[in-house]
């Protein structure tokens, strides 16, 4: 008899706890059987119907006399894709658009894994965003220009959302420490500043930047619609993060920020190394769902007249000549926007469960 | 704790400065605003509020004719806001829920398909959603001729649904009354949590209603709606502009509400769990008397958030033509040229019910934390 | 580490300046006050109110051009205070938008087919000289029937807000005791879509808004029922306050209509220059005066004709004819064609 092992023992998985298998979840108890069914009825009520209007019935080829009473009219969507992306944008021009969008997109993939979380990149933002501006506005290096009132499209909401999240950013931190100063001044005007931001509606904050805007600036001072728009995107995305960038900041335990000052580490090092880390690791959740928030926002600068991807929409449905495909056009802008969105709140669980067992 | 002095140069200064600074913005930016009105000859006076409105409302709660004063324009408006925000609020939460328990279910298929809606909802504007509803409602419903028929009584057409109303015949209001009383009593003591008094005075409202009904010879008839030469005329009406509204919105903020409800119940530790078990509790009284008031505490701050976003979200209601508080106050402008006036009544409308919201709210937190000790 | 937070810093400033590069990009007039010329001289163009879709009047055609009636008005506005047909910005508004955008300076004169009426004239705007004749009027399909507005009685109407049509519509409601019911929209686009996706009967808006959308159409067949006989002045406005700039956009309208009356047009201007009738003389100039008294050129109408040309081809352009929206001039036509259009003279 041994006691002394010559083969390591093998890892047993954890016991079975939570999820059921498919098969027992679906069909396991009188509950589940009940449920199934009744999300079986609701099936086979409506999926037929959505397949046959999306393929059988579905239009794929043709012209405009094609999509009466037929299914989904898709070719609509083809002829008018780069109206919708694109805008009021000129058509020789398309290529810039296309660019910026190209390069905007490239940059957000890129910057995605932690290695290339470096200056180099920052700086390759920074490059990227003014060229972007530069390529969409023109008047240097022999481009046309092209006055911001004409831009539309997918580049507009791409440049809306990553210069207010960009700019709303540093403000909103600026906001969160404001609240949590030892000034009681301070903390009073920040406190105020993020309330009225986040009381009154987006919506009622662009009409004022719309039309309001010349009152409230120097006579004779002009500042193109979607600067305006862009700065109360700012404002009310950094209103937004310094609400989740508080709450995470005041998760951070008073010993690391004295510690790191014992270090020898000036104030704004253990900010910025020792405690804004930390701080977004533990609000990764919410700082994701506002981002979402923030680039959803930008569908509503159709109402100061920018001709973003709905508004596009929205005049492409009344072109006579076609039997107004509501459906496939909403659902076509809906899914670009779920695209990124969904993307943004996907990264933010992988960077949850990364930097989760980074930490402590 | 020792008071202490404060410093001069570390207390005093920057709040000096700060001060002034916010007081010198203040004030050249209202020196800016009197002097750019100056130039424009514009006039700053709620006087207008008193003329006629002239314009018409599509629908609205209370009762209004382009003869009413711009006031009062207002206060219908509000009245909209307020019936799309708390409609959205209560229908939202009775939506979410469900599919918050789905989405935490073992069971594959519903938690699959909560979860995708979830996603869908919340990962698109709710532009969109609406702007898709409404087309779904106008475009593909029939017409008022070939309305489609669901049930009864129930008409759905391009023109929005149809219900049939069931109107009450003879001198209802001492019933109205009664019914009233006993329903802030029950409410009141509910609130106060004498929970057996409140049943009793429910039940004694029930009895006294049904003596009131057949003592005053009370019936009930039939509102039916008819097709007239364009429409349906009688009974209730739901335009497509506030169905579409509705729908989307409601549909929006359940994903939200779900969320928030998952995550509240998924951050009350799982011992919680264990230990309600160890006491003998089954599933649904554990999940009844242990987790779910500890969730309630933890999901009512994200919860306040998210009214402040219905509220807000309904301005959105203009895309698809419902005209509510934010449409109104700008047609306003357009037919009065006060724009600074309406703005500012516009921006105060907004904060206030935003503020009423949370202090809500806040009491709510106060009697939940009671009930947790 | 230092270096590292550096250049974060000098990121975020790079963004703020790149924002702020959106600001300073137009230069502005640096002297508070003064008229609206000066600062239209100043910034180099003139910037206009104008409708997305309101085709014929103003609105991008499928290459981004702005196109229409009041286009061309901007554009001889634009010609009149910097003698170059280009020199323009048009700005998008809605409905509701567009009376606060001229109060507040945002834009330096509306044409966006806005009625001349009492309330918008005491509220801070000035209205010149009516562009446009039109009407308030409803267009229903024809198979429901309807002749006369009593057979719209319980109909679903389509009205855009922030337009006179929502008052004429609850006037005509209100007069004939009738029970119409609104659906209000803040565009045309929606206004549109929701009548001919059925949710509404009828559509209210002005006549010549109808007739071009019938003419989109010529599968489906429509009635137009006019609202009343109320004429509805299509009137460019500026704002109060400026005198100066009030007249200029007046008279750069008028120059439209008197070069329709005095025959000449963007052919024939070059040859009329060398005319002998004194009021030719001095309406292209060439008998100096008329500009100078107006503070700009005074060849201000013999370039506002060549380069956009008379009433009659603006018209022709974006409304008759060449336009494929075939609206008869009707009321629009100069007063000596039995219209009421009236020339005023250059004198």
């Amino acid at each position: 008899m041994t006691f002394v092992r010559s083969a390591p023992e093998p890892v047993l998985p954890p016991p079975p706890r939570g999820r059921d298998p498919a098969a027992s979840s679906t069909f396991g108890s009188a509950a589940n059987i009940v449920t199934t069914l009744v999300i079986a009825f609701f099936a086979e009520r409506s999926l037929p119907h959505f397949l046959a209007w999306a393929f059988t019935n579905g239009v794929w080829r043709g012209d405009a006399a094609d999509c009466r009473d037929a299914g989904a009219c898709w070719i609509f969507l083809h002829e008018k894709a780069p109206f919708i992306l694109f805008g009021i944008y000129p058509e020789a021009e398309r290529w810039r658009p296309l660019l910026v969008v190209s390069v905007l997109i490239g940059l957000t993939l890129w910057t995605m894994p932690h290695r290339h979380w470096t200056r180099a990149t920052l700086l390759t933002w920074v490059v990227g965003i003014a060229g972007s501006l530069l390529a969409m506005a023109g008047g240097v290096a022999g481009l046309t220009p092209v006055p911001p009132s004409a831009w539309g499209g997918l580049p507009v909401t791409l440049l809306l959302t990553v210069l207010s999240l960009a700019l709303g950013f540093p403000l909103g931190l600026g906001l969160a420490l404001a609240r949590r100063s030892r000034l009681p001044l301070g903390r009073w005007l920040a406190t105020g500043t993020v309330e009225i931001l986040r009381g009154v509606p987006v919506l009622t904050l662009l009409f004022i930047a719309a039309v309001m805007a010349p009152l409230l600036l120097p006579d004779g001072m002009r500042v193109e619609t979607f600067v305006r728009a862009l700065v109360v995107f700012t404002l009310v995305s950094a209103a937004y993060l310094s609400e989740v960038l508080r709450g995470g900041l005041q998760g951070v335990p008073r010993a690391q920020m004295e510690s790191a000052q014992a270090l020898g580490l000036r104030r704004r090092e253990v900010l910025l190394i020792v405690v804004l880390p930390q701080a977004i690791r533990k609000v990764l959740p919410p700082l994701a769902s506002t981002i979402i928030v923030v680039i959803k926002n930008t569908s509503l600068v159709m109402v100061v007249g920018l001709f973003d991807l709905v508004s596009a929409g929205r005049v492409v449905l009344n072109d006579p000549a076609w039997p107004m495909p509501y459906a496939e056009t909403y659902l076509m802008i809906a899914l670009v926007y779920f695209a990124v969105c969904h993307g943004v709140a996907r990264y933010a669980l992988h960077q949850e469960r990364v930097l989760g067992e980074g930490g402590r | 704790m020792v008071r202490r002095r404060h410093d001069f140069h570390r207390w005093w200064l920057p709040q000096l400065l700060l001060g002034g600074t916010v007081l010198a913005l203040l004030a050249a930016m209202a020196v800016t605003v009197t002097g750019n009105m100056a130039l424009r000859a514009m006039t700053v006076s709620l006087g207008f509020l008193d003329n006629t409105a002239r314009f018409p409302i599509a629908e609205s709660v209370m009762a209004y004719s382009p003869v009413d004063g711009f006031a009062w324009a207002f206060a219908t408006g509000l009245g909209n806001t307020l019936l799309l925000t708390a409609t959205i609020i209560v229908a939202s939460i009775l939506l979410g829920i469900p599919l918050a328990l789905a989405r935490r279910s073992g069971h594959l298929l519903a938690r699959l398909s909560a979860g995708a809606f979830v996603d869908g909802v919340r990962n698109t504007p709710l532009v969109i959603q609406l702007l898709f509803w409404y087309g779904v409602i106008t475009v593909s419903l029939p017409s008022p001729r070939s309305a489609f028929q669901p049930l009864s009584g129930i008409f759905l057409t391009d023109r929005g649904l149809h219900v049939t109303t069931l109107g009450i015949t003879g001198t209802a209001l001492p019933l109205v009354v009664t019914l009233t009383i006993g329903l802030v009593a029950t409410a009141t003591l509910a609130w106060r949590g004498r929970l057996h008094q409140a049943s009793i005075v429910s039940l004694g409202t029930v009895v006294v209603g049904a003596t009131l009904w057949l003592a005053l010879d009370l019936g009930l008839r039939p509102d039916v709606p008819r097709l007239g030469r364009y429409n349906f005329v009688g009974g209730l009406t739901v335009t497509p502009e506030l169905a579409a509204v509705l729908l989307g919105s409601v549909l929006y903020a359940s994903g939200f509400a779900a969320e928030i409800v998952r995550a509240g119940l998924a951050a009350v530790p799982a011992g919680q769990w264990d230990a309600a078990r160890a006491m003998g509790l089954n599933d649904r009284q554990s999940l009844r008397l242990v987790i779910v008031p500890q969730a309630l505490r933890i999901m009512l701050p994200p919860m306040t958030n998210q009214f402040v976003s219905v509220l807000k979200n309904s301005t959105l209601a203009l895309v698809v033509g419902y005209p509510e508080l934010n449409s109104i106050a700008n047609t306003t402008m357009n037919h009065t040229g006060h724009a600074l006036e309406c703005m500012l009544v516009l921006v105060l409308a907004y904060l206030t019910l935003a503020g009423g919201i949370s202090l809500a709210m806040n009491a709510l937190d106060r009697r939940t934390a009671r009930w947790t000790r | 580490m230092t270096g590292r937070l550096t250049t974060c810093r000098w990121g975020v400033l790079a963004l703020f300046c790149a924002a702020l590069a959106g600001c300073s990009s137009e230069p502005g007039r640096q002297a508070p006050g003064g008229p609206t010329l000066a600062e239209v001289r100043a910034r180099g163009y003139v910037r206009c109110g104008a409708g997305r879709d309101t085709v014929g009047f103003s609105a991008p055609d499928a290459h981004g051009r702005w196109r229409g009636l009041d286009v061309d008005t901007c554009r001889a506005v634009a010609v009149a205070a910097l003698g170059d047909r280009d020199k323009v910005r048009f700005v998008p508004l809605t409905g509701q938008q567009r009376i606060t955008a001229l109060l507040t300076g945002e834009i330096d004169v509306l044409p966006r087919t806005t009625t001349w009426t009492l309330q918008r004239d005491a509220g801070g705007i000035n209205f010149t000289i009516p562009n446009y004749y039109d009407f308030t009027a409803f267009m229903i399909r024809a198979d429901s029937g309807a002749r006369a507005l009593r057979d719209l009685d319980g109909a679903s109407i389509c009205v855009q807000t922030g337009s006179l049509t929502e008052i004429v519509f609850a006037d005509v409601a209100r007069r004939h005791g009738l029970t119409l019911h609104p659906v209000i929209f803040d565009n045309v686009q929606s206004t549109r879509q929701a009548f001919l996706s059925g949710r509404c009967d009828a559509l209210a808006t002005d006549q010549s808004a109808l007739v071009a959308l019938r003419a989109l159409e010529p599968d489906r067949r429509y009635t137009i029922i006019p609202a009343s006989d109320d004429i509805a002045p299509l009137t460019p406005a500026v704002r109060h306050g400026d005198d100066q700039w009030f007249d200029i956009v007046k008279f750069a309208i008028e120059a439209l209509i008197v070069a329709e009356h005095l025959g000449i047009d963007r052919d024939n201007v070059e040859a009329m220059r060398g005319s002998r009738d004194p009021a030719i003389r001095r309406f292209l100039g060439v008998e100096p005066g008329n500009g100078r008294a107006l503070g700009i050129r005074d060849d201000f109408a013999y370039q506002i004709v060549r380069q956009v040309g008379n009433y009659a081809q603006v018209y022709d352009d974006n409304l008759g004819a060449r336009s494929g929206l075939n609206i008869p001039r009707g009321p629009n036509r100069l007063r000596r064609d039995g219209g009421l259009m009236l020339p005023i003279g250059f004198y």
